[in-house]
C-alpha cells in the first residue's frame, strides 16, 4: 500500500507546482557591468549571466533560454514603468577646518535642493567626512557638524526635517588615503544621498 | 482604586506596543502607486499611497491594472505589477557601514528588481524566493514572472 502512495503523493505535488509557472529574466546592469542570477530549487541551480538570459519553470521543468527586449516589455512592461527613480549621490567639499563649502559646492547644493523638489517622496541621507588632520575624536564631532550643517541648509530650502537623515563618519572613510595630520581637501566633505 | 490600576497598566501596554511598532526600522518607502495597492501589516490592510513606509514582514498587493514602487534603505528597488503578491520576508541594513541582510519573496504577479548596496557589499546575504526556488544575486537587475502562483 505504501508502495503506491508515494508516487501518487508526488504525481500531487508535481500537478501543484506544474500549476506555477515562473520566468525569470535577466536584465542589463544600468552601470554596464557584469551580473548574475542563481536559480536553486530543489532540482539543482540555473545561472543566469547574460542580458537577457532567461530560465522558465513549467511541470517541474526548468528551461533556459534566450529573452529578448520585446518579451520583457511584453511580460514586465507595468513593473518595469512602476520602478522608481534610481537615487542619486554628490559630494560636498568644504575649507579647512569648519562647515564652509567651497564656492563650487555651493552650486551644487543649489541643484540637491532642486532634485529633492522633484522627486516622489524624497528621503536624504548626509554622510560627513574629515581628512586626518586633528584626533580622530575631534574629527568625529567635526564631521558630525559638517553634515548637521548641511541638514540645516536644507531644512532652511524647505526640506521636511524628517526626510533627512545625518551621520559623521569622521576620518574612517577618506576618499584619498593620507598619513595621519595631513590635509586633504578631497577627503573634507559631505555626501548627499537621495532617494 | 485596583480598577484605576488595571485601565492605567492596560493603557500603558497599549502604548509600550504601539511604541514597539514604531521601533521598527522600516524597510523602505513606496515611491511610486497606481491603482488598488495594499499594505497588510499584521492583519491591518493600509492603502499604499507614495510615502507610506515599508516595514519587515509586509505584505505588498496589488489589484488589476495596478502597479507600485517602493525604494529600500539600501538603494534596492522593487516595483511590481498587476495581481501581485510581494512580501518582505526580512530586512536589516545599518546605513553607517552599510551593512545588512534581505529576503523577499514573490508568490504571484510580477517583480523588477534592482539590487542596492546590500547586494553590492555581501551578495550572499540577499535572495529572492518565488514559490518553488531561490534566487541568489550578483548586482544585479532582474525580472520575475509567477503565473497562477500562491494568493498568501
Amino acid at each position: 500500500m505504501s508502495n503506491f502512495k508515494l508516487p501518487v503523493c508526488l504525481l500531487a505535488l508535481l500537478l501543484l507546482a506544474g500549476c506555477a509557472s515562473e520566468r525569470v529574466v535577466l536584465l542589463p546592469s544600468a552601470d554596464g557591468k557584469a551580473s548574475a542570477v542563481i536559480i536553486r530549487d530543489a532540482k539543482g541551480e540555473v545561472v543566469l549571466n547574460q542580458p537577457y538570459a532567461a530560465t522558465v519553470r513549467r511541470i517541474d521543468a526548468n528551461s533556459t533560454y534566450q529573452a529578448s527586449p520585446e518579451e520583457v516589455k511584453a511580460r514586465f512592461a507595468d513593473a518595469l514603468a512602476a520602478q522608481p527613480v534610481r537615487p542619486s549621490s554628490y559630494v560636498l567639499y568644504f575649507e579647512p577646518g569648519g562647515n564652509v563649502l567651497t564656492a563650487e559646492s555651493q552650486v551644487v547644493l543649489s541643484r540637491i535642493s532642486q532634485e529633492i523638489t522633484e522627486r516622489a517622496a524624497a528621503e536624504i541621507m548626509v554622510i560627513g567626512h574629515t581628512d586626518r588632520v586633528g584626533s580622530a575624536d575631534s574629527n568625529d564631532a567635526l564631521s558630525k557638524k559638517r553634515a548637521e550643517a548641511m541638514r540645516e541648509v536644507l531644512i532652511e530650502t524647505g526640506v521636511a526635517a524628517d526626510k533627512i537623515e545625518a551621520v559623521g563618519r569622521g576620518e574612517r572613510d577618506p576618499l584619498i588615503p593620507t598619513e595621519d595630520n595631513v590635509a586633504e581637501a578631497k577627503n573634507r566633505r559631505v555626501e548627499i544621498n537621495l532617494r | 482604586m485596583s480598577k484605576i490600576c488595571r485601565t492605567v497598566a492596560g493603557a500603558l501596554v497599549v502604548a509600550s506596543m504601539s511604541f514597539s511598532a514604531l521601533a521598527v526600522d522600516p524597510a523602505g518607502m513606496v515611491k511610486s502607486s497606481k491603482g488598488p495597492v495594499s499594505i497588510e501589516r499584521g492583519g491591518q490592510k493600509l492603502l499604499a499611497v507614495v510615502g507610506t513606509p515599508v516595514l519587515p514582514a509586509d505584505k505588498l498587493r496589488t489589484g488589476p491594472n495596478a502597479a507600485v514602487g517602493v525604494t529600500l534603505r539600501d538603494n534596492t528597488l522593487l516595483s511590481a505589477g498587476p495581481d501581485s503578491l510581494i512580501i518582505i520576508d526580512k530586512f536589516a541594513y545599518e546605513s553607517s557601514d552599510q551593512t545588512g541582510n534581505m529576503s523577499i519573496s514573490i508568490r504571484k504577479g510580477t517583480l523588477s528588481v534592482a539590487t542596492g548596496k546590500i547586494a553590492k557589499k555581501t551578495p550572499e546575504s540577499v535572495d529572492f524566493n518565488t514559490p518553488t526556488s531561490v534566487l541568489g544575486v550578483r548586482g544585479t537587475e532582474f525580472v520575475i514572472e509567477v503565473g497562477e502562483g500562491n494568493d498568501e
